[in-house]
């Protein structure tokens, strides 16, 4: 499913259309949104490189990452880096986003050591204009591919970090976000998502609970979340309609894989406590429990059990109980008569419902 | 010190493998503490292994909270004289107890705040033998008073944070900070917490024990490696849980129930 999520963005969008977006968040207690967002990064990437993409090159706006890690990356995953820079190019938003090396190289307090060649991007020092970063992204693309009705793939890595430095409605209006959602407020979140085609959320297998769990408990769940996840990929389709899909991750030593998400763990997700004793009935014992005939409901002479519906007349019963009695005194000579007649007033009512049966009392 | 003392803490931290190269090059590391259970101790542990004989790297300590002579007479106790190191150009002190950042206008201003803080620290690794320059371990001590100086800005210091971080990816460099959780702990949404947490690819916590004070165990320690794509990390995405004890010339670590 996480591959159907990179087959849309590389058949990209139809003449007329917005061009798919995707959204990556992910929260403090599952912090892989970067690995996805890597992993997406190097499979758009190959499919760029073969030609199987609608994007004839991409662009990548890197803030949390140096260009250099990209490039070392790409390598890592076999994908060429030598020819990168017909189809690839960086804003790099990362090494001085604020120009504070470039103010201090002016006061002479800076000597300039390092020089990263610029032959694949641009470095950018103003992050808060977003004006210009968006001019940036626009001719760096632009000199990636020929025609003018060629497209190209925007990425970025973090949304976060452009919002820290501009305003929200400046941010809107660019492609392809990765961002955590537990940094920033409900509407900032939503409206990002309301402009994606694509939601992808990274979640921890189980949530933790406050208090309840000890410390071995958390520990031991925490790092169980930290070794895989929940994949949730909402899609919106052309025609309006909205896809769901779920997967499991798990996080490698070589990157990030998934796979399709176990049916137990995503429907076991009922509000039983999780103890080490079953506390649901299976069929068999729902069967049984609906053959047990309680000891006041019947009459231990094979008669069939009554229930009372409140329009039988009291010389009904006082009958049943005379005759009964009769019956039974040749039987129970020592009984002395005593008889306990019990009538359910209800069928359908389980035998030992929660129920209050003090509920009809009006005290 | 001795080659034989390799404790949890180490071994958490991927310290207790006899390499070359310091484990902790390239990555972050957030100590998260609180007022039960001070995480300074694990500062001073650090700076310790760092300074050891057979390593060759170089600490920047950026003191907001205390002075020099604080930690060089606790150092001395853990058998580490701050003072010749410092004379031989393996420890550096950044001594900002009074720094005062300007108001938000000049903030980018390259002579005053965070920013000449920042220039400091690179003209100084800048300064290093090149050998050295590839050996460097700033420590940051601690996050929650560089918010009071920088007149509770926030933005401000993840910027300078963002800026240290460049320092890790272009020279090899570690980053060591301590905050404090209890502080944040009232906000509804602890952002500045948070983004720290991100930021780190090491999360260390010192909590007081869940059923309260004790004399024999002065707390937890819960490390939480989360590792990157560097391939070679076997402790990737791990979580270690132990105890800890603070004596006089040295920290003893254990897990829960094997201390006799």
């Amino acid at each position: 499913m996480a591959e159907s999520v990179c087959r849309t963005l590389r058949d990209g969008g139809l003449e007329g259309e917005h061009a798919p977006a995707l959204t990556i968040k992910d929260s403090i207690a599952s912090p892989f949104g970067f690995d996805v967002f890597c992993h997406v990064l190097t499979q758009l990437s190959s499919f760029i490189l073969a030609g199987k993409s609608q994007s004839r090159g991409l662009v990548l706006v890197a803030f949390c990452r140096s260009p250099s890690f990209y490039a070392d990356l790409l390598k890592s995953k076999g994908i060429d880096v030598n020819s990168s820079n017909k189809w690839v190019r960086i804003l790099d938003c990362y090494t001085d986003p604020l120009g504070w090396k470039f103010r201090l190289m002016g006061v002479g307090n800076l000597r300039d050591l390092s020089c990263e060649a610029s032959s694949t991007g641009i470095l950018c020092k103003d992050v808060k204009d977003t004006n210009k970063l968006y001019s940036s992204i626009i001719e760096l693309g632009k000199g990636l591919v020929a025609e003018a009705k060629s497209r190209f793939s925007v990425a970025i890595d973090s949304v976060d970090q452009m919002l820290r430095h501009a305003s929200m409605s400046s941010v809107a209006g660019l492609f392809s976000n990765l961002r955590s959602h537990d940094l920033h407020e409900v509407r900032v979140t939503a409206s990002l998502e309301y402009m994606s085609s694509m939601v992808a959320s990274v979640e921890p297998l189980q949530q933790l609970t406050n208090g309840q769990r000890d410390d071995s408990d958390k520990a031991s769940l925490t790092e169980q979340n930290l070794k895989k996840g929940k994949f949730h990929v909402r899609f919106k389709r052309r025609n309006g309609r909205v896809r769901v899909m779920l997967e499991e991750f798990h996080i490698e030593q070589s990157g990030i894989s998934f796979k399709s998400a176990s049916s137990e763990e995503v429907t076991n997700q009922g509000l039983l406590p999780k103890v080490q004793f079953s506390l649901q009935l299976s069929e068999k014992e729902q069967i049984d429990r609906s053959n047990v005939v309680l000891p006041f409901e019947h009459q231990g002479n094979g008669k069939p059990i009554q229930i009372y519906d409140g329009r039988n007349s009291l010389m009904e019963g006082k009958h049943e109980t005379t005759s009964v009695s009769a019956g039974n005194s040749e039987t129970n000579e020592g009984s002395g008569g005593g008889e306990i007649i019990y009538y359910r007033d209800s069928d359908d009512e389980m035998p030992d419902s929660d129920e209050d049966p003090d509920d009809d009392l009006d005290i | 010190m001795d080659q034989r003392s390799s404790n949890l803490l180490d071994e958490a931290l991927g310290l207790d493998c006899q390499t070359d190269r310091w484990a902790l090059a390239g990555r972050v590391v957030a100590i998260e503490d609180s007022v039960e259970t001070s995480g300074s101790f694990i500062l001073h542990q650090l700076v310790k292994r760092a300074l050891a004989p057979n390593s060759s790297t170089v600490v920047l300590f950026i003191a907001f909270a205390q002075p020099f002579s604080h930690y060089d007479r606790i150092l001395r106790k853990l058998g580490c004289n701050l003072a010749a190191q410092r004379v031989n150009n393996r420890f550096f002190f950044f001594d900002k107890l009074t720094l005062q950042c300007p108001d938000v206008d000049e903030r980018n201003s390259p002579v005053s705040g965070l920013v000449a803080l920042y220039g400091e620290i690179q003209e100084t690794i800048y300064g290093l033998p090149e050998v050295s320059r590839k050996n460097v371990t700033i420590i940051i001590d601690d996050l929650s008073i560089v918010e009071v100086a920088a007149n509770g800005s926030s933005d401000y210091v993840l910027d300078f944070l963002h800026y240290c971080h460049t320092l890790t990816s272009e020279f090899d460099c570690t980053l060591i900070t301590l905050n404090h959780e209890d502080i944040y702990s009232s906000t509804e949404k602890p952002a500045f917490l948070l983004q720290t947490e991100y930021l780190a690819d090491i999360l260390i916590k010192a909590e007081p024990l869940a059923t309260g004070l004790a004399t024999d165990v002065h707390g937890q320690l819960t490390v939480l490696n989360k590792g990157f794509n560097h391939g070679q990390m076997n402790s990737r995405n791990k979580i270690r849980n132990f105890h800890f004890r603070v004596k006089e010339n040295m920290v003893e670590y254990f897990y829960p129930g094997s201390r006799n």
